[in-house]
C-alpha cells in the first residue's frame, strides 16, 4: 500500500532537527508542520518576509497583513520576526535556512529538479523556488511517484529546470531515495512504503538507482 | 517642501507618462498601494512597464490596469492568480519577464543602492541564465543579474510621518522597502499619518530621504486571497500546559 499524503508528510518530518530553520512549500510540504515532534524547536520561514510562522488564525481573527507565501492567512508566535523580501532571500541564498521541503514535477538521478513550467501551457512563474533550491543547505522533495502513469523520477528532466543538481532526498508515495547531488554515488532507494516492493518501484521509475534498504539512515544527524 | 498630498491623484500629478517603468510594492494583495494604482489607472497613461512580484487578481491591484490595457510589460516572479493576465499574455498583447523572486528582490535592492549588477547562484543551468554572463567563484557557478531602477515607485506603508519616514506592518512589508529606494520618485500611501518625531527613530524601516510624496489613505480596503482558519479548541483542552 502506497503512503497517503499525511504519511509522506510524516516521513518528511523525520528530516527535521532541533533548532532548524525550515521553509515549507505549498501542498504536501505544508502538512509537514503538523508532524513536528513535541519539544522540538523548529522555526518556519515564509519567503514573503517572516520567520516563526504560526498556525492558521481562528475564524474572525484573520489579518490581511499577515499571510504566508501561499497567500494564506496565518498567525505570529513569540519567536516571530518580519523582514523585507530582500532580507528574506538573503537568508535563503546565503545558506542560513537549514532545510527546504517542496513539491516537484520531475527529479533526475543527478539531483536536477523541474517544478515550475510546462512549455505550451500557461506559465505561472517560479516564485521563490529557484532561490530556495539554489541556496538552502538541504533540499527534500515530496511528490507522487508518477504523474498518472508517467514516471517523475527520471534519468534526465525533460521539463525546464528549477535548479541543477540541487535535490538531496526524494520522498514519494512508494519510497524514499537519497541523491548524491555532487555526483559520485547517484540515486539510492533507501526505504519502501508499507507493502511496496523494490520491483514495483523499478517498474515505475525511469531513473537508474541502487537499492540499499535499511543499510543507510538518511536522517542520521 | 511639503511631502504630504491631499489625495492619490494630486500625489501623482505630473509624474505618470506613457511608456514609463513603475515599481509597485506588495506580495499577492498584501501590502499593495491600491489607491495609487487606481490613480495610475485614472491618469490614462499607457504602454507602462510594471515591476511587481505579482500582477494582482482580476479587478484588484494591477488587475485594474490589465482591464484598461495600460500595461505593456510585467517583470514579476509569479502571476498565477490572474485570468485576464493569461489571456493578454497568450494573445501577445502583454510582454512578461519572469525573475526568480529572490533575484527580483535583489535586483531592486541593488538598483536602489547604486549597484549595476551582481552574481547569484539562483537560476544557474536554467532558462533564467540564458544569454547572461556566468562566472565561477570559489569553484561554484554564478549568473550575472542587473540592478533595476524605475521612473517611479508606488509603495504601501502602515505609518508615515511628515518627513516621509515609513513603518510597514507584518508581512505587508515584502517588496515595499526596496522599491522605495529604487526609483527617481517614490510615492507612498500610508494608513496612518503622524507628525515628524512621533515615530521612534530606531523603529523606522524606510528613511524619509527615499520618499518624495505621501498620501494618507485611512482605513484602506484590504483583501485576503486565501482565507484560512482553524477551529477553536474546546475550553477544556485549551487552557493549561501552554505557558512557559
Amino acid at each position: 500500500m502506497a503512503w497517503t499524503r499525511e504519511q509522506m508528510a510524516a516521513r518528511a518530518a523525520k528530516e527535521l532537527r532541533d533548532g532548524f530553520y525550515v521553509n515549507l512549500g505549498i501542498g504536501i510540504p505544508t502538512l509537514v508542520s503538523n508532524f513536528i515532534p513535541a519539544g522540538m524547536r523548529v522555526q518556519l520561514q515564509s519567503e514573503n518576509g517572516m520567520l516563526g510562522m504560526g498556525p492558521f488564525p481562528f475564524e474572525g481573527e484573520e489579518d490581511p497583513d499577515l499571510i504566508n507565501a501561499g497567500k494564506q492567512t496565518i498567525t505570529e508566535l513569540p519567536t516571530t520576526s518580519y523582514f523585507s523580501s530582500a532580507d528574506s532571500f538573503g537568508m535563503i541564498r546565503g545558506g542560513h535556512i537549514d532545510l527546504s521541503i517542496l513539491g516537484a514535477m520531475q527529479v533526475a538521478q543527478n539531483g536536477d529538479l523541474a517544478n515550475w513550467m510546462i512549455p505550451g501551457k500557461m506559465v505561472k512563474g517560479m516564485g521563490g523556488a529557484m532561490d530556495l533550491v539554489a541556496g538552502v543547505k538541504r533540499v527534500v522533495v515530496v511528490m507522487e511517484h508518477t504523474a498518472k502513469d508517467d514516471p517523475k523520477l527520471l534519468k534526465a528532466c525533460n521539463l525546464p529546470l528549477t535548479g541543477q543538481g540541487v535535490v538531496d532526498l526524494v520522498i514519494t508515495d512508494l519510497g524514499v531515495f537519497t541523491i548524491d547531488k555532487k555526483g559520485g554515488t547517484g540515486m539510492t532507494l533507501i526505504e519502501l512504503a508499507d507493502g511496496v516492493t523494490a520491483e514495483e518501484i523499478k517498474a515505475k521509475t525511469d531513473a537508474d538507482f541502487k537499492v540499499a534498504l535499511g543499510s543507510k539512515q538518511s536522517n542520521a544527524a | 517642501m511639503d511631502k504630504v498630498f491631499s489625495d492619490a491623484r494630486s500625489a501623482l500629478a505630473g509624474l505618470v507618462k506613457d511608456g514609463m517603468t513603475i515599481m509597485a510594492g506588495g506580495f499577492g494583495l498584501c501590502g499593495i498601494p491600491e489607491t495609487l494604482i487606481e490613480a495610475i489607472r485614472d491618469s490614462g497613461a499607457k504602454d507602462l512597464t510594471f515591476i511587481s512580484n505579482n500582477a494582482g487578481v482580476d479587478g484588484v491591484g494591477l488587475g485594474r490596469l490589465l482591464e484598461t490595457r495600460q500595461i505593456r510589460k510585467m517583470i514579476s516572479s509569479y502571476v498565477g492568480e490572474n485570468k485576464l493576465f493569461a489571456q493578454q499574455y497568450l494573445s501577445g498583447e502583454l510582454e512578461l519577464e519572469f525573475n526568480p523572486q529572490g533575484t527580483l528582490a535583489e535586483r531592486i535592492r541593488a538598483g536602489g543602492a547604486g549597484i549595476p549588477a551582481f552574481f547569484t547562484k539562483t537560476g544557474v543551468g536554467t532558462l533564467i541564465a540564458e544569454g547572461k554572463e556566468v562566472r565561477e567563484f570559489d569553484g561554484e557557478k554564478y549568473v550575472m543579474e542587473r540592478g533595476l531602477f524605475a521612473d517611479i515607485s508606488v509603495v504601501h506603508a502602515y505609518k508615515g510621518d511628515t518627513e516621509g519616514n515609513l513603518v510597514y506592518r507584518k508581512t505587508a512589508r515584502n517588496f515595499n522597502p526596496m522599491m522605495a529606494t529604487a526609483a527617481k520618485i517614490t510615492i507612498a500611501e500610508i494608513e496612518h499619518l503622524v507628525p515628524a518625531g512621533d515615530i521612534d527613530p530606531d523603529q523606522i524601516h524606510t528613511p524619509g530621504i527615499f520618499v518624495k510624496r505621501l498620501v494618507h489613505v485611512a482605513n484602506p480596503i484590504k483583501r485576503i486571497e486565501q482565507r484560512t482558519t482553524r477551529k477553536r479548541e474546546t475550553v477544556a483542552s485549551a487552557g493549561a500546559g501552554e505557558e512557559i
